[in-house]
């Protein structure tokens, strides 16, 4: 799909919107301005990570997610519940809990995207055995980072471990092993994932390095918290509600639950978008390059801390923290060990489709053109007071002075440069008033 | 057309190094270079940026971007390197203590700009040391 009109989950709700600089100085990619007095969302910059969602006061930027009726367009339903939907429920002793009360609400079944967290545990420890691939090999998990990599650090995309996500794996076993159960054509089967994150929906509708997504839907955690609430504190569950994923794959809901898992012993994992750019600019510059694995999140705490998730993410984090803990004393076995050999070999784990770089930031495609653009944006930024402040509806003096090259707008939207002006105009006056008593 | 910039960079200065490296960077971005070219420019002008911080008495950082190539020019005012043969080599440091404990003087600096660059040339004296980097935009 064009990068320039992909499917974006993070939108603007026009109405609520009171054109502060709240999200414009909080994007991790200068993705957003405000212009009449409304912010925008600037397509091919936007990673769908979700920051302005959370920065928001008056909630005027939404995650658009597919509701839970969507899943009666199919005959079957299977849920795919992310290991973070664990966290949501404080003190929470067996996933089993959830897995039943998802049944409850309108689906069939019930696949743990913790269970696709285990064998991708497995395929990226194997990867990391790999002496060719650079160091450190780069997470693929959170769909932001990717995409910021994409945008910001096109040249750390051979980095990136080309397995897929949990979700994708998840998603397509979900369909086989239902199938198989009911005995149904897996056009019957609608398969859901039940997102914490604008991002994930986004990489189901246009999958990054993947043709196709195995994953019919995603619906927030958000919209369905309150019928789980009720449901799982009945801390009911029956013999089809068993789950199966390690504390292993449990453990991907929180930062550096996947670095533990598949590299404990050198791997760094940091959460919160802007701590990741800081870490990658490091990876840019060569200076970890001792470093085998690295785990980026692009929320803090992990994907526990979520834009469309209910609980607070460090209380969310100890849960999972506490529901690992409890779950390796009943079953030691890590999921390298634990995962079948002949069902890596079974199932489509790697990525099928190419992560192409996002040249949103070049000022234009024409190299010689960019150059020109170039020298007139220093110049403009040069006589920008360098305060960053957003009143112009750009995030910073330089961006303000890179849309102004773009022609988007003109310096007189700089209300320093403006009062400047004023000024020199109100003593022109003043001069001529003079001039003509005289 | 050409794109110059230039960066004076202090000597000792650790609370400003890699900055210069981290605006050649953005500009290269925004003028559209790639993830390969890009990669190998930012590992070399930030070892030759470091490099000025820990082993010179302070220099100048120089870029020229035009549509063909990509020059990293640095020049410092001393103190020169000795035995130049010495320093290509792998592994061979003389930063001191300060810098090690920052985590610097791994050895690698120059070899490692010489791997990243397409063309790679020094001169030394005791009055300074000057080292030019090219990078190729087009395949050649």
């Amino acid at each position: 799909m064009d990068i320039n009109t992909r499917y974006h989950s993070v939108r603007l709700d026009k109405g609520r919107c009171k054109g502060c600089t709240n999200c414009l100085l909080h994007c991790p990619t200068e993705a957003i301005r405000v212009r009449n007095g409304r912010a925008h969302i600037i397509d091919n910059k936007c990673i769908d990570c979700g920051e302005c969602i959370r920065i928001c006061d008056y909630h005027a930027k939404v995650a658009v997610t597919d509701s839970l009726e969507t899943i009666h367009g199919f005959k079957y339903a299977v849920a795919l519940p992310a290991p973070s939907l664990y966290g949501q429920f404080r003190n929470l002793k067996d996933p089993a809990y959830v897995i039943w009360a998802l049944r409850q609400i309108g689906f069939d079944d019930v696949f743990e995207v913790a269970r696709g967290a285990d064998i991708v545990t497995r395929a990226i420890h194997e990867k990391l055995r790999d002496p060719m691939l650079p160091r450190p090999l780069i997470s693929s998990a959170c769909p932001a980072v990717v995409r910021l990599i994409q945008v910001r650090f096109p040249d750390l995309i051979p980095h990136i471990v080309d397995v897929r996500q949990p979700m994708e794996v998840a998603a397509h076993l979900a369909r086989i092993e239902f199938c198989k159960k009911k005995g149904c054509e897996p056009d019957d089967v609608g398969v859901f994932f039940i997102t914490p994150c604008p991002a994930k929906m986004t990489a189901v509708r246009s999958p990054i390095g993947q043709q196709k997504s195995d994953v019919d839907g995603a619906i927030s955690m958000l919209e369905i918290y309150g019928k789980l609430r009720s449901l799982v504190s009945r801390k009911q569950a029956d013999e089809e509600s068993r789950p199966s994923a390690t504390a292993w794959g449990v453990g991907w809901a929180q930062s550096s639950g996947e670095a533990t898992a598949v590299c404990p012993e050198n791997s760094l994992a940091v959460d919160g978008i802007h701590n990741c750019i800081r870490v990658l600019e490091e990876i840019e510059n060569n200076k970890l390059n001792d470093l085998v694995f690295f785990e980026g999140n692009a929320c803090t705490g992990g994907c526990v801390g979520g834009p469309l998730t209910f609980e607070n993410n460090f209380v969310a984090k100890n849960t999972i923290r506490k529901l690992s803990d409890e779950l390796r004393e009943k079953n030691s076995v890590h999921p390298v060990n634990s995962v079948p050999a002949n069902l890596m070999s079974r199932i489509p784990l790697y990525n099928d489709a190419p992560i192409a770089e996002n040249p949103a930031l070049s000022l234009d495609d024409d190299m010689e053109v960019a150059m020109q653009k170039m020298e007139r944006m220093n110049k403009i930024a040069a006589s920008l007071p360098g305060y960053d402040c957003g009143s112009c509806g750009s995030p910073t003096c330089r961006s303000f002075a890179e849309d102004i090259v773009q022609g988007y707008c003109g310096e007189m939207d700089c209300i320093h440069k403006l009062r400047e002006q004023l000024k020199i105009m109100a003593q022109q006056m003043v001069d001529l008033a003079q001039t003509r008593r005289e | 057309m050409i794109i110059h910039r230039e960066y004076p960079v202090q000597a000792g200065d650790y609370i400003t190094a890699g900055e210069a490296s981290a605006d050649i960077k953005r500009n290269l971005k925004q003028l559209g270079v790639s993830g390969k070219v890009l990669k190998c420019v930012s590992v070399a002008s930030y070892e030759v940026e470091l490099n000025l911080v820990i082993h010179s008495l302070g220099g100048v950082l120089m870029l020229d971007v035009d549509s063909d190539r990509v020059v990293l020019e640095s020049k410092d005012i001393g103190p020169g390197i000795p035995d130049i043969d010495l320093a290509m080599r792998e592994g061979y440091s003389t930063a001191n203590e300060e810098a090690r404990n920052q985590g610097f003087g791994a050895g690698m600096g120059l070899p490692n700009m010489k791997r990243n660059a397409d063309t790679f040339s020094i001169a030394s004296s005791p009055a300074g040391t000057c080292i030019t980097m090219g990078f190729n935009l087009k395949e050649q």
